[in-house]
């Protein structure tokens, strides 16, 4: 068994449009991937296939998580089996408060017959809070109700913090965030960051990479990888704009 | 698979039954994933046949034994049933489907409500323990009463309650032996010809609660009655009369359930409350029908000064429900409140909502109404809030909020506003809003079932109502929604 998220020839369509064509990409576990690059390229797309989104059919290839594959399975199944998405615009569900909603997706995920103690999953819940900046009094509202983009971001994280991911998949966890938030957040992810994990951080720009430092770097067009390097590629972007990598993308794709 | 009783049952067509002796009772265990979908079977002793005439009228009344009064009370009440016509101008026209002369309307083993669990009959025994009902007695409730078809099998009280006067009792029961108190209310809160189910129920009621409060008496556990239909074919018409003298207080609770059967079962009762000077009602209700039971009941409050009523009202299953509990707010600052929350599952209809009637200054109303449509389940509310022009320092506050799951979901608003004169304040809300198909994902990749997602979306639209319910009951309705929604999925 190969403990990793391996991606191995995916295709992906919305409808009867292709997005994503024979992609591959293997993170493996302890490892924080990028995947950069430009608008519309499909990185969005990834992240919801991976998590089973309907609206994603996936029309080749597999996803192997430690060894297993995913493809096919329902959202919840594939949630169980560690994957773990921080979308990028999280749903408003009224009425349904932070406290409970965790605690329900913490108690899904109890083995047969293992009882639930409240006690020790608030202890966890408030000491994940303290870390993450939030208030106590963020418990009793409803998830993401009325939330700033920087509170629906944190409370991602908050949730990834309570649910223990094997593999975390980051969809622009950084938009919408301001500095001081965008700190928080990277805090929390980097207190994640260890041999028990893999994560895959979906990003456009480079400046939330000086907060969470990833292995590896792969950038994106037209549905494909285009390049892969270590941090410094994510610089080098910065400095030259993804039109950079458009005439060895046509070449690659042509 | 349910069995048919039909089989053991002594059916009697001919238009002028007798009472037979009471039979032998068998029975048979039929097992469901719904805790109300079973029954076991029964042999009825006393039973007025199917159709419905003045025959089956003195039937009833001759079984009961009751004072002519009652027998001419409720052979008026015939007539003006037979009068009416169904609502359906303004009604589902799924009205026209109640065959009245193959409904059973009265059945029963000619028991009197035993004191003690010990003396129910086995097979009606049985069923209330499998319901729980026993269990709760022992929790945390102050009296039961548990009917049974036609008839309680189970009535008791807490002794220190009868030691301070409360009357707990049915109602042939009540109007024979606590006339006096009884009496003058009987009828008069909801007047037989109000509306055909109720002119029905007048002329065919049997069991149900009557109960008196004394004055300055405040119960402190409620009081449970359970209704349970157990036969196919069978039209229950239990009769409710509740009185909380001054400064009395009060909270009822009501649940139901019937077997699923391949025909319709009728559910029709009435209940009137009445609430005297600074006295307390509070009604809640919890029905789980199945969704064969046409459930058409009408309830009704009277509020005198500074009085306080209060309907919790929870719909969950039967085919049709047609109900809109009321408050008569008649003394100066009375207070009336409906909340109330309505699941239609696929197949389902419930047509629900409330009327405040205020006549007296600074009388106040609350109502509060959630539905939630699910699959091609139909959630209707209709309102109707009386203000006259002459009244001062009146208030209002009407919040009705659809929740709709999957596009074949229709939600229905009625408001019907009359409030005249600018003393008074009203003040309106409406809301309909939908469980996404992004909602749903959220929550699955979180590691919810499609199942789970849907009913943490349904409690968590309901959640800042039941947080105003006893414990006991917002437990019970969560279990409730849970496995609502269990059968909606896939």
């Amino acid at each position: 068994m190969t403990a990793a998220l391996d991606i191995r020839n995916l295709c992906v369509s919305i409808g009867d449009k292709p997005i994503l064509q024979d992609f591959c990409l293997v993170v493996p576990k302890g490892e924080v991937h990028a995947l950069m690059g430009p608008n519309g390229t499909g990185k969005s797309t990834l992240a919801k296939a991976l998590a089973g989104h309907p609206d994603y059919t996936i029309t080749g290839g597999e996803v192997y998580v430690d060894g297993e594959n995913i493809v096919g399975l329902e959202p919840d199944v594939i949630a169980k089996k560690g994957l773990f998405m921080a979308f990028q615009y999280p749903s408003e569900i009224a009425g349904v408060s932070i406290a409970n909603f965790i605690r329900a997706a913490v108690q899904a995920r109890l083995p047969e017959g293992a009882t639930f103690s409240a006690t020790g999953y608030y202890k966890d819940l408030y000491a994940q809070m303290d870390l993450l900046k939030m208030d106590r009094s963020f418990t009793s509202r409803s998830i993401n109700e009325g939330f700033s983009g920087g509170e629906k971001k944190r409370c991602e994280i908050l949730q990834m913090l309570m649910l223990k991911p094997t593999y975390a998949i980051m969809d622009e966890t950084d938009s919408g965030l301001d500095i001081d938030a965008l700190r928080i957040v990277s805090e929390g992810v980097n207190r994640m960051r260890g041999p028990q994990m893999g994560a895959l951080v979906i990003t456009h720009y480079q400046r939330l990479l000086d907060y969470i430092v990833p292995d590896k770097v792969h950038v994106m067009a037209g549905g494909k990888i285009v390049k892969t390097g270590d941090k410094s590629l994510a610089l080098e972007l910065e400095a030259k704009g993804y039109d950079w990598l458009s005439t060895p993308l046509e070449a690659v794709t042509a | 698979m349910v069995a048919d009783t039909a089989n053991t049952l002594p059916i009697e067509n001919e238009p002028t039954p007798s009472i037979p002796e009471a039979g032998s009772q068998e029975a048979a265990i039929n097992i469901d994933r719904d805790k109300g979908n079973f029954f076991y079977n029964t042999t009825y002793a006393y039973d007025a046949g199917v159709g419905l005439s003045e025959a089956t009228v003195h039937y009833i009344t001759d079984v009961k034994k009751e004072d002519e009064w009652i027998r001419n009370f409720r052979l008026k009440a015939l007539d003006v049933f037979h009068s009416k016509p169904m609502p359906t101008h303004w009604a589902s026209k799924d009205l026209e489907n109640i065959d009245f002369s193959k409904i059973r309307y009265y059945l029963s083993q000619g028991q009197k409500p035993s004191r003690t669990w010990e003396e129910v009959p086995d097979d009606i025994k049985r069923t209330f323990e499998r319901l729980g009902i026993p269990e709760q007695e022992r929790k945390f409730l102050a009296g039961v009463e548990a009917q049974f078809d036609s008839e309680a099998a189970y009535s008791k009280m807490k002794d220190s309650l009868s030691k301070e006067g409360v009357i707990f009792v049915g109602s042939t029961e009540g109007l024979m032996e606590h006339a006096d108190i009884f009496r003058p209310y009987f009828g008069k809160i909801i007047p037989t010809g109000d509306n055909k189910f109720s002119a029905l129920n007048s002329a065919v009621f049997s069991g149900g609660s009557f109960i008196y409060i004394p004055k300055g008496v405040k119960v402190k556990q409620p009081l449970q009655a359970y209704f349970r239909i157990n036969a196919e074919n069978f039209g229950q018409f239990e009769r409710t009369l509740i009185i909380a003298d001054e400064g009395a207080e009060v909270t009822y609770m009501e649940g139901c359930t019937a077997p699923k059967f391949e025909t319709s079962t009728l559910h029709s009762a009435v209940v009137e409350l009445v609430a005297l000077k600074g006295a307390k009602i509070q009604y809640i209700t919890v029905q789980n029908w199945s969704d064969n039971v046409f459930n058409l009941v009408t309830k009704r409050g009277l509020a005198e000064e500074e009085a306080e009523i209060k309907w919790i009202d929870c719909n969950i299953g039967s085919r049709l429900t047609m109900k809109y509990p009321g408050v008569i707010l008649k003394g100066r600052k009375a207070r009336g409140e409906v909340l109330s929350i309505a699941l239609a599952n696929n197949g389902q209809h419930q047509d629900t909502g409330a009327k405040m009637i205020h006549m007296a200054d600074e009388t106040t109303s609350n109502i509060i109404s959630k539905s939630i449509s699910i699959g091609k389940g139909r959630a209707t509310y209709r309102g109707l809030v009386h203000i006259p022009k002459h009244l001062k320092g009146c208030k209002n506050n009407t919040e009705c909020d659809a929740l709709l799951i999957n596009t074949d979901s229709r939600t229905d608003t009625y408001p019907a506003i009359d409030v005249r004169g600018a003393a008074n304040q009203v003040q309106h809300e409406a809301s309909v809003s939908k469980v996404s198909a992004d909602q749903i994902f959220y929550m699955q990749q979180r590691g919810l079932s499609e199942t789970e997602a849907m009913s943490l979306s349904v409690n968590g639209f309901v959640n800042d109502l039941t947080r105003q319910f006893p414990m006991e009951y917002s437990v019970e309705l969560k279990r409730l929604i849970d496995l609502q929604m269990e059968g909606s999925v896939g």
